[in-house]
């Protein structure tokens, strides 16, 4: 009863001890609003990886692809029919994008996609992060007539503007058509005459109206169309906008070959690394233009295909049967945490790092307390020699001291985690306020996938911080409190 | 065992403890008389004693495991001064309710060692007085430590109750400290961030758990605030020590050292640091206190004057008492 009835007011008449668990205090806040950040970034990333990627991929390691996707698509479903939800076939194939802007040609490297735009929204998420709102209900490879997104839908309130995204469209596409008619033609539509001495035939672009006529449509990665130019964003090619893609043709022999697409719409996934690569056509085009299709079957080829799962399918499980099901040799199927593999594992990695330093800050805040209560021993040795005069014995002491740690280790961490809460809840504001005073912003948009810092906070990850601080308050006081228990009441009484 | 059968000896129906409910009854007039079990064959200092209260009649209960009773008791006053000599027992002959047997102690400075004590035996009957006069650093307070089992003889032995105490495990030293003995002492030593209330308490609650001690908290409030009453410091309850004067810091130390019961109360100097008027009330108190309730007490001083009005007084010069 004494044990706690000391404590208590030795808990509330020396102020000293309490500066001694700032440290606590602010080691356990750091430790939250880093782990919340951490975990937000990392579920929000996984997120987005997982809805570009979809859950599982079999991909044919000949980049020439396997005939028929239908006849592995109905393997598939025999091996894992139970937990697979829905498939689409795809090509995926590098190349190069080139398009004219400002008097010069501009060339990227891309991965381009040749997707089912029926079925593809349904294995990802790939309709979410298109910009006109008819394609996020139903991808299209028409040209739209307007009415792109003048903001980044999926950003919110703060979104910048995209100004030039107003005349997106058809309309961009006659005034471009319109220019070119009054200037003198560019090269990307001066075509060489199949056969000179063929007068008869003409070439199709010469019939080819740009300002009515649309190409093959093609969704770009909308990191490939603008750059932001002193924080403000600039597109360099807008939907209606031809491109270039340069490709190798399958078979075994490939030679490279070039097509003119339309620029449709922009993909946005906000991970610069899919926005910058990405480039999307219909499959039965690319196809067509790589010389993939079967010519017993008419059928056309693919190399890719993307697999929904089941709610509450164990992707890993399904992946190995389906390994087990396509020659290894042949085929590779992994799920998008396979394909993420390097990267979600340097986030997990720089995470627990993170947070050992952080745990040894609290570790190091724990020698503040040992020394403050050895002070305090010293300074109530007279006390404690009383108490051991009144009977108490050597335990009873200790337990005042054990007792009086962990009270301190439990306003510390208590209040910590009061602040580190409150820091998550305004984490924005606050990044905000920094980022004016400063005159620097903190979380900058175009370095980081997201507008908002995302957090989430982990119950269990919190009661495993405040539990590790109140651990090390405890066991900083536990030599204090020995020494305390160890002294000789005589001693301790003679003390002054 | 009742007095009755102790040979009607000193009738100490009507004692009362501290700490027990009814606190306050006159002082009962208690018929003395009866052989003095003297036995010791090594030391007789009852010649010291004013005649009066020579022939206190002591005895020694003897076999009795300390720590079965040591169990606090809000009546246990009878096992404060067992009134007959029940089975023979080894050990020193019975006599004395608290006994030193050629007690030697020395401390350790440096690489030389100070004798403080060199053989010194003494012992104090029930009810009894007992002054232990000496210069500073003469070893008063070393053998006041000494028979409060805060320290251990290097040497000797102490009874209580004709009970080997010095030899005891830590816990029973610390259980018979808390509940058979009070100590007071020349600075008082009361805890600074305690009430004077809490103060008294503090053994109280030192003896028993939280919950316990919450179960029995307004028993205890009334018994400590009636102590504090009868030091006359009931209008200091919730002062802390830093507010109160000497005076009533000691009696607050009184009180506190009175809490548990005891039967004997061993004190440092209680008077060393308060003026001549003040520590004449608390003598008077303490006086008093042994009147009434038949408290040993055994007082280390350096005052001659008020080493007088004790039953006995013992001299010590040079770690040994004199004329021993």
């Amino acid at each position: 009863m004494y044990k706690f009835l000391l404590c208590w007011r030795y808990l509330r008449t020396r102020y000293i001890a309490l500066a001694s668990i700032v440290s606590v205090m602010l080691g356990v806040a750091t430790m939250i609003v880093v782990n919340s950040v951490m975990s937000g970034f990392t579920s929000e990333m996984q997120n987005r990886l997982h809805g570009i990627l979809s859950d599982l991929v079999i991909e044919v390691r000949n980049m020439s692809g396997a005939p028929d996707a239908e006849a592995h698509m109905d393997r598939a479903r025999q091996v894992a029919g139970d937990s697979i939800e829905t498939m689409t076939p795809a090509v995926v194939v590098p190349a190069m994008l080139s398009f004219y802007y400002g008097g010069q040609w501009f060339t990227r490297q891309v991965d381009l996609i040749g997707i089912d735009p029926a079925t593809q929204s349904r294995v990802s998420d790939f309709a979410k992060y298109l910009q006109h709102p008819a394609n996020r209900r139903q991808v299209s490879f028409a040209l739209r007539d307007g009415g792109y997104d003048l903001r980044d839908h999926q950003a919110g309130a703060e979104a910048a503007e995209r100004p030039q995204m107003q005349d997106a469209g058809w309309q961009h596409r006659r005034r471009v058509a319109a220019l070119r008619a009054m200037g003198p033609r560019e090269s990307e539509d001066r075509e060489v005459p199949l056969n000179p001495f063929d007068a008869h035939r003409r070439s199709p672009e010469a019939d080819f109206d740009m300002s009515r006529q649309q190409r093959t449509g093609l969704v770009a990665g909308i990191a490939l169309a603008n750059f932001r130019d002193h924080g403000e964003e600039r597109f360099v090619l807008l939907p209606g906008d031809d491109v270039r893609l340069t490709f190798a043709t399958a078979g075994d022999r490939p030679t490279a070959t070039h097509q003119l697409y339309t620029v449709v719409d922009f993909y946005e996934c906000k991970m610069s690394e899919y926005d910058s690569k990405f480039v999307f056509v219909p499959i039965d085009a690319l196809q067509n233009d790589r010389h993939m299709i079967d010519p017993a079957t008419g059928k056309g080829m693919f190399n890719s295909i993307q697999i929904k799962l089941k709610p509450g399918a164990n992707g890993e499980a399904v992946r190995d049967r389906l390994q087990a099901a396509f020659a290894r040799d042949h085929y590779v199927v992994q799920t998008w945490r396979d394909k993420q593999g390097p990267l979600l594992a340097a986030v997990e990695m720089e995470s627990a790092i993170l947070n050992v330093l952080l745990f040894l800050i609290i570790a190091v805040s724990g020698f503040g307390i040992l020394a403050i209560f050895f002070m305090i021993v010293v300074e109530k040795t007279r006390d404690i020699g009383i108490l051991k005069s009144l009977g108490a014995s050597g335990a009873g002491v200790m337990g005042i001291f054990l007792s009086y740690g962990l009270s301190l280790g439990l306003v510390g961490s208590g209040v910590g985690l009061g602040l580190g809460l409150l820091l998550v809840r305004h984490i924005n504001e606050i990044a905000a306020v920094l980022g004016k005073v400063t005159g620097r912003p903190i979380f900058d948009p175009t370095i980081y996938y997201f507008y908002k810092i995302p957090t989430i906070v982990d119950p269990w990850n919190i009661a495993w911080i405040v539990f590790g601080a109140v651990g090390i308050a405890v066991l900083a006081s536990i030599l204090p409190a020995l020494r305390a228990a160890l002294l000789h009441p005589v001693e301790a009484l003679r003390y002054e | 065992m009742s007095d009755e059968a102790a040979g009607g000896l000193g009738s100490r129906a009507g004692k009362t403890r501290p700490g027990a409910t009814a606190p306050h009854r006159p002082p009962t007039l208690r018929v003395r008389g009866g052989p003095a079990l003297e036995g010791g064959p090594h030391l007789d200092l009852s010649a010291q004693a004013p005649p009066g209260k020579l022939l206190r009649p002591v005895s020694v209960t003897a076999g009795i495991d300390l720590a079965t009773r040591m169990p606090f008791k809000e009546k246990a006053a009878d096992a404060a001064c067992p009134d007959r000599a029940a089975p023979p027992r080894p050990g020193p002959p019975a006599g004395y309710q608290l006994e030193a047997v050629g007690l030697q102690k020395s401390f350790r400075k440096g690489p030389s060692e100070v004798p403080v004590l060199k053989g010194v035996s003494l012992g104090v009957r029930c009810g009894q007085i007992l002054a232990i006069v000496g210069q500073s650093g003469s070893g008063k307070s070393t053998l006041l430590h000494l028979l409060g089992t805060l320290d251990a003889p290097d040497q000797g032995e102490i009874y209580f109750n004709g009970l080997r105490i010095d030899r005891l495990p830590t816990s029973q030293r610390d259980r018979l400290r808390n509940r058979h003995f009070g100590m007071i002492f020349q600075f008082y030593h009361l805890l600074p961030e305690l009430s004077a209330l809490e103060n008294v308490l503090a053994p109280r609650m030192i003896a028993e758990g939280l919950f316990s001690f919450w179960l029995h908290r307004k028993r205890h409030r009334r018994a400590a605030m009636q102590l504090l009453e009868t030091v006359g410091l009931s209008h200091r309850l919730k002062h802390k020590p830093r507010e109160l004067s000497g005076g009533e810091m000691q009696r607050a130390a009184i009180a506190r050292a009175l809490v548990a019961g005891p039967s004997v109360l061993l004190a440092d100097e209680p008077t060393g640091n308060l003026d001549r008027a003040t520590g004449r009330e608390i003598l008077d108190l303490l006086h008093s206190l042994n009147r009434e309730q038949n408290l040993t007490i055994v007082m280390v001083t350096h005052d001659p004057l008020i080493a007088e009005q004790a039953d006995r007084i013992v001299r010590l010069v040079d770690g040994q008492i004199e004329g021993q």
